[in-house]
């Protein structure tokens, strides 16, 4: 974390599969450098051989009996589809780049 | 037909209405369906009430009632909702727009447990879109106002939240607390408020901003009512396998039992909180006067210190981006939620579906978020935030050592305009006192104490782990004698 990282926006908005027009890319750009300025204090400090906590409690393994339970049904699940065929599945558009796909 | 007065109406006394006959559960709904549409014109609290299934359920509750089956003493008591918390067959748009006509399938284990004691859930608050921000400004929807000034905010994210109850729209309301969005919308707001330990109440149905961080947690008029909410919903969750399975001692019962003075006690203030710039003197004075009481009623004074307390904002900022930038992947216009039109493939969906449903500051987190987990910086940023989070926890566990609660500000200063704060920077530092028990998991309640600019002000008091019996215990004691009694709006 030892120089001012440079964040790229548009870069990392495709990471994250997010559009964003110029106007946003750019406000946003501005915005994130400052608080990536800010955030870099943690640099100073020595953490050298701390453990991380990636949890608030001490975590185990939460084991159940593995037996099968009642689910929902279908339709239910499906109902904040946007797009449903048959009322049975999920229709997504075309997966593959190229033409004549759908 | 109001031979209530909802102002002071609260959970307790409502119980006791119903069990006398006073009132019945249909009457109160609708003396509370009455206000919101009177009132909430001026707070716009709630996204939504659901009108007819609230006066079914108050219905039922009331039959129960005359066949002397009732669930709990608090059955037909209605309570609100926060957005992002869901209720079967209620929409749960977390304030996004993304989220707009999503209904939910099923119930989360919050509202499940206060169904099962017959509380009614009685509508949509509104929030922070994905609970991101300390100001509900960023809601799609409503603007909700502070109802002892509607020129100011009520805070956030769970700001319909704590407006509703402070307003008195409802008597109670569940809320979420990742960095604040709990006790700091009810320090602005003239209400009690309680961020939970974590691993207390179980998250399942709690659409996910940061896993590690959030709990559900009660907003109410009182230190007692609060304790009624967390009891009934608290307790270990085969659905959430972060809760905790021992057993919680009955808060109710704590407060019911709580002594008179605090002699025994030791109260610590950490001195890198009191010391803080931007520090309003006249919210420290309010604080000053809850560290006066408090030693008056025979608790010790000890100065305690918290030395990584500066570093907590940006730690925190690294972490729950982190992980909101994994959890907000699933919204991507396939399963469910909003999907943009005549998309012309599939990663198009997501592109448009996303950039169209989220707003800007969803937006800066899930970018913040996906940039410090990305390659080349993941150790660099996240991996350090997760190691200093240890050295926060460790100041924590380290000040508890010496001293049974700690007592702070909730905010370093009262509700601010709307507007005002337009640097996502500023918003961040603001809530510095209530961001770094997120991180290590402690619980924490916000109590109004006092006011400053005619506004309400909160104190905080800190416990360990799983200590609330002993902070609630304070709280009622701090509440029994504070000199103001009452923090009723105006509106």
């Amino acid at each position: 974390m030892s120089n001012t990282s440079q964040i790229d926006v548009g870069y990392v908005a495709k990471l994250a599969r997010l559009e964003l027009d110029d106007a946003s890319k750019d406000k946003l750009q501005h915005d994130l450098e400052e608080i990536l300025a800010y955030i870099e204090e943690l640099g100073e400090l020595d953490v050298d051989g701390i453990e991380p906590t990636a949890h608030a409690l001490p975590i185990y393994n939460v084991m159940r009996e593995d037996v099968s339970k009642p689910s929902f049904e279908r339709e239910v699940m499906l109902k904040n589809a946007p797009g449903t065929v048959d009322d049975e599945l999920l229709k997504v558009p075309q997966v593959l780049p190229g033409e004549g796909m759908s | 037909m109001n031979k209530v007065d909802l102002k002071t109406l609260t959970l307790q006394k409502a119980s006791d209405l119903l069990k006398s006959g006073e009132v019945s559960s249909v009457e109160l709904c609708n003396m509370y369906l009455e206000r919101v549409a009177d009132v909430d014109s001026k707070v716009n609290s709630f996204l939504k009430v659901a009108n007819d299934k609230v006066l079914a359920m108050a219905e039922d509750a009331d039959k129960r009632r005359a066949e002397n089956q009732s669930l709990s003493d608090y059955d037909g008591i209605p309570v609100g909702i926060k957005d992002c918390i869901v209720a079967e067959g209620e929409t749960c748009s977390c304030a996004s727009k993304i989220l707009e006509n999503v209904v939910s399938p099923y119930d989360s284990t919050a509202v499940k447990k206060l169904k099962a004691q017959g509380f009614i859930p009685f509508g949509r608050l509104n929030m922070d879109e994905f609970a991101m921000g300390s100001s509900t400004e960023n809601s799609a929807y409503n603007k909700t106002s502070n109802p002892w000034d509607t020129e100011r905010v009520p805070g956030g994210s769970s700001g319909g939240s704590a407006a509703s109850v402070g307003a008195s729209l409802i008597p109670a309301s569940l809320g979420s607390d990742t960095g604040g969005s709990i006790r700091q919308p009810a320090a602005f707001c003239g209400v009690v408020g309680v961020k939970p330990s974590y691993g207390m109440v179980s998250r399942f149905g709690l659409v996910a901003f940061a896993s590690s961080l959030d709990q559900i947690g009660p907003f109410a008029k009182d230190v007692t009512d609060a304790a009624i909410v967390l009891d009934a919903i608290s307790g270990v969750d085969p659905n959430d396998s972060t809760t905790s399975p021992e057993e919680h001692p009955s808060l109710v019962e704590a407060v019911k039992n709580a002594p008179k003075d605090l002699n025994g006690l030791t109260v610590g203030l950490p001195k890198e909180y009191m010391e803080m710039a931007g520090l309003n003197p006249e919210v420290k004075a309010v604080v000053d006067k809850a560290i006066d009481q408090a030693k008056s009623l025979g608790a010790t004074i000890k100065e305690v210190s918290l030395p990584h307390t500066k570093y907590a904002v940006a730690t925190y900022y690294i972490i729950a981006t982190a992980e909101a930038s994994a959890n907000l992947a699933r919204f991507d216009g396939i399963r469910y939620g909003e999907r943009v039109e005549d998309p012309k493939d599939l990663i198009n969906t997501y592109f448009k579906s996303r950039g169209a449903g989220f707003g800007d500051e969803v937006k800066r987190r899930i970018i913040l978020g996906t940039y410090v987990l990305s390659s080349g910086y993941y150790d660099a940023y996240y991996l350090r935030a997760q190691k200093v989070r240890t050295l926060i926890r460790n100041d924590f566990e380290n000040a508890f050592k010496d001293c049974d609660v700690l007592l702070t500000p909730v905010t370093p200063d009262v509700a601010f305009k709307f507007g005002e704060k337009s640097d996502p920077l500023q918003m961040y530092l603001a809530d510095i006192f209530t961001i770094a028990l997120n991180l290590s998991g402690n619980c924490g309640l916000s109590l109004p104490y006092g006011f400053a600019d005619d506004m309400p002000v909160g104190v905080q008091l800190i416990a360990p782990h799983f200590g609330e019996e002993v902070m609630f215990k304070t709280a009622k004691v701090l509440e029994d004698n504070r000199e103001q009694k009452e923090f009723i709006a105006s509106v």
